[in-house]
């Protein structure tokens, strides 16, 4: 657990206080997300809970132990920690990065290197191929997987995140965010994640804190937070249309439909039209008999194929998302494929179902009614 | 490749060098020019001139990477942090003083000999060391050294796994400045009864000899190329 009270904090040569009268209590494998403008002050609350900044006046508890008391460097081992521009030290390998807490703590070599190995595969970089590359050599998201690894290499119960995900592309961010929130689900570490996009928080959080100007304004669960915004600041930041806002709290799981219209890979044009005249649609699934998803087949395709079979014409899928990931996901990858519908399925490529733009659009127009 | 690139620069550039430098005694020794020089040039003689040559510079060297290196540390360190500024700017003003005024200096001081010698090159090496030691720390990223204090590493771990691995090419650049101001500097040495490959220039601007002078020119400037090459060697290798 990790309490503040009061705590204030004012930069030397500046006149406004950069964090003021900031009480908040985090709760044990709990996930809280600061969230607010640029310069609110996100960071510096941030630092002031492992002591890379001193409060100016106020109390941090971590575990019940006022932190002030606390050696830093003891404080700091068992508080994992991802900067915001990520910090990857690039004269030493991703191994020797991720390894740094293990070996400040002196852990034998034969267990920092099993250590090592299990974590690059825990953030599916694969040890074989990037133990001995330097972090130079990764992709921007490469390296943001490299530091969450390198935060969690000693398993410390707490995590302060500083915006981890924020220097990739809104699709990677997403596999990120959701990967991240499946290793949560195990973990159940209590985490600090710090971001200035609302909906990263509304999709991350168990509890979301909107700062501003230093001030905290609201600390509430993403639910009430969206149903009720405690001022308008906090309003405009949520948005009008909170029904959009929440497609990030409803995942797929809980809504896919799994009537969907497919055809095996052996299945004869006949067969492939019968099965859209069927469900009255324009775009059949491919799927074989261990129900993994082959391709997809449009009702164009099937002209002048005659004696062709399903597996033949079908066309890679690439409009899919993952188990556990939520509704505004599907919705990106909708647009970014430029399709009215995504294929779900699981982390062993077998479909679980479809999620069609239509839904979508009823789901947000039912809730903008009620 | 690199590993062939490794092997390569550590013979055939320097075995290169060596030939260039045993040419160059060879030839000088056996085209003389004249009684007068043909008294210096003899095979004992130039080695032994040579020898003093290399002692000089690779002692005053030693000795200020000895001073200059923990020094430039500490001035690093974010106590020291005016005194830092300070010692940047003194050491760019000292840069400037001719380095046969340090000489000069410390002959008024300590009088003649190999001892004075290697004090003044000592004075004069100093300078590109600590501020390059100082500048290679001070680039260090902040991100990366908050994200190591963040992590909990001790102050200690912070300096020596990660500023000064990251600093080693600076602090690189400023030993091979300073070993190659040596090797030249190191010739005004004979003014002070230093020794060194310096004799030769100097009696040869005294008799008006062009074959001694190029003598002692050449094989400096050979000297220099092969120790900055080495330096360089060393810190791709262990760098
Ligand atoms: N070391 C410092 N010295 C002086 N002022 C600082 C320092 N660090 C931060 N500040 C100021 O404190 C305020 C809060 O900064 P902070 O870094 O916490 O913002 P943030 O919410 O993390 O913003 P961002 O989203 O841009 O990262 C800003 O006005 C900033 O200029
Ligand atoms: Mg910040």
């Amino acid at each position: 657990m990790i309490k503040l009270e009061q705590v204030s904090r004012v930069f030397p040569g500046s006149e406004v206080p950069a964090v003021v009268d900031l009480t908040m209590t985090i709760g044990d494998g709990e996930v809280c997300v600061l969230v607010g403008p640029s310069g609110c002050g996100k960071t510096t609350t941030m630092k002031m809970i492992n002591r890379l900044i001193d409060p100016t006046s106020g109390k941090i508890y971590v575990n019940d132990q006022d932190t002030s008391k606390i050696d830093p460097i003891a404080l700091r081992l068992g508080i994992g920690y991802v900067i915001q521009e990520i910090g990857l030290f690039p004269h030493m390998t991703i191994a020797e990065n991720v390894a740094t807490v293990p070996r400040e703590k002196g852990w034998p070599r034969d267990r920092i290197n099993q250590r090592v190995d299990e974590l690059m595969h825990l953030v599916g970089l694969n040890p074989g191929t990037y133990r001995n590359r330097l972090p130079a050599d990764l992709s921007g998201g490469q390296r943001q997987r490299v530091g969450v690894a390198r935060a969690m290499a000693a398993d410390p119960p707490i995590l302060l995140m500083d915006e981890p995900f924020g220097a990739v592309d809104p699709i990677t961010r997403a596999r990120l965010q959701n990967e991240f929130l499946r290793l949560q689900e195990q973990m159940k570490k209590t985490i600090v994640f710090v971001t200035h996009d609302i909906d990263e928080a509304i999709k991350m959080g168990d509890r979301i804190a909107v700062m501003r100007d230093g001030r905290l304004v609201q600390y509430e669960e993403p639910d009430k937070l969206l149903s009720m915004p405690a001022d308008d600041f906090v309003a405009t930041l949520v948005g009008r249309n909170r029904s959009i806002k929440r497609l990030h709290l409803i995942k797929v799981n809980d809504v896919v439909q799994n009537e969907t219209p497919f055809v095996t890979p052996e299945a004869s044009v006949d067969e492939i039209r019968s099965a859209m005249e069927e469900r009255k649609t324009n775009t059949v699934l491919v799927v074989n008999a261990v129900n993994k998803l082959q391709g997809v087949i449009s009702r164009a395709e099937l002209k002048g194929v005659e004696g062709a079979r399903a597996a033949q014409i079908a066309q890679p899928v690439q409009n899919t998302v993952e188990w556990g990931a939520t509704l505004n996901d599907a919705l990106a990858v909708m647009l970014n494929y430029g399709e009215r519908y995504v294929a779900v399925v699981n982390s062993r490529e077998e479909l679980k179902g479809v999620i069609t733009l239509n839904y979508l659009l009823d789901l947000v127009r039912d809730d903008a009614a009620a | 490749m690199r590993q062939r690139n490794r092997v390569l620069g550590w013979t055939v550039m320097p075995l290169f060098l060596l030939a260039c430098g045993a040419f160059t005694i060879y030839y000088f020794v056996e085209n003389p020019g004249g009684a007068m020089a043909a008294r210096l040039l003899i095979y004992p003689n130039v080695f032994k001139l040579i020898q003093q040559h290399v002692l000089l510079v690779v002692v005053s060297s030693l000795l200020a990477i000895a001073t200059a290196l923990p020094l430039g540390i500490l001035i690093s360190r974010p106590r020291f942090r005016t005194l830092g500024l300070v010692v940047e700017n003194v050491v760019n003003v000292a840069q400037t003083v001719p380095s046969l005024a340090v000489l000069a200096l410390a002959f008024t001081f300590l009088g003649w000999g190999f001892n004075t010698a290697v004090f003044a090159l000592w004075c004069y090496s100093l300078l590109p060391i600590l501020r390059n030691t100082y500048a290679g720390i001070r680039s260090v990223s902040p991100s990366i050294l908050e994200a190591a204090r963040g992590m909990g590493m001790t102050p200690g771990h912070i300096l020596g796994r990660i500023e000064l691995p990251l600093a080693t090419p600076i602090i690189m650049g400023g030993i091979r400045t300073a070993v190659v101001i040596n090797v030249g500097t190191a010739t005004l040495a004979t003014f002070i009864a230093g020794g060194g490959l310096g004799d030769l220039i100097v009696t040869g601007i005294g008799v008006r000899r062009t074959e001694l002078i190029l003598a002692g020119a050449i094989l400096s400037a050979v000297l220099a190329i092969l120790l900055d090459h080495l330096l360089s060697q060393a810190e791709a290798e262990f760098g």
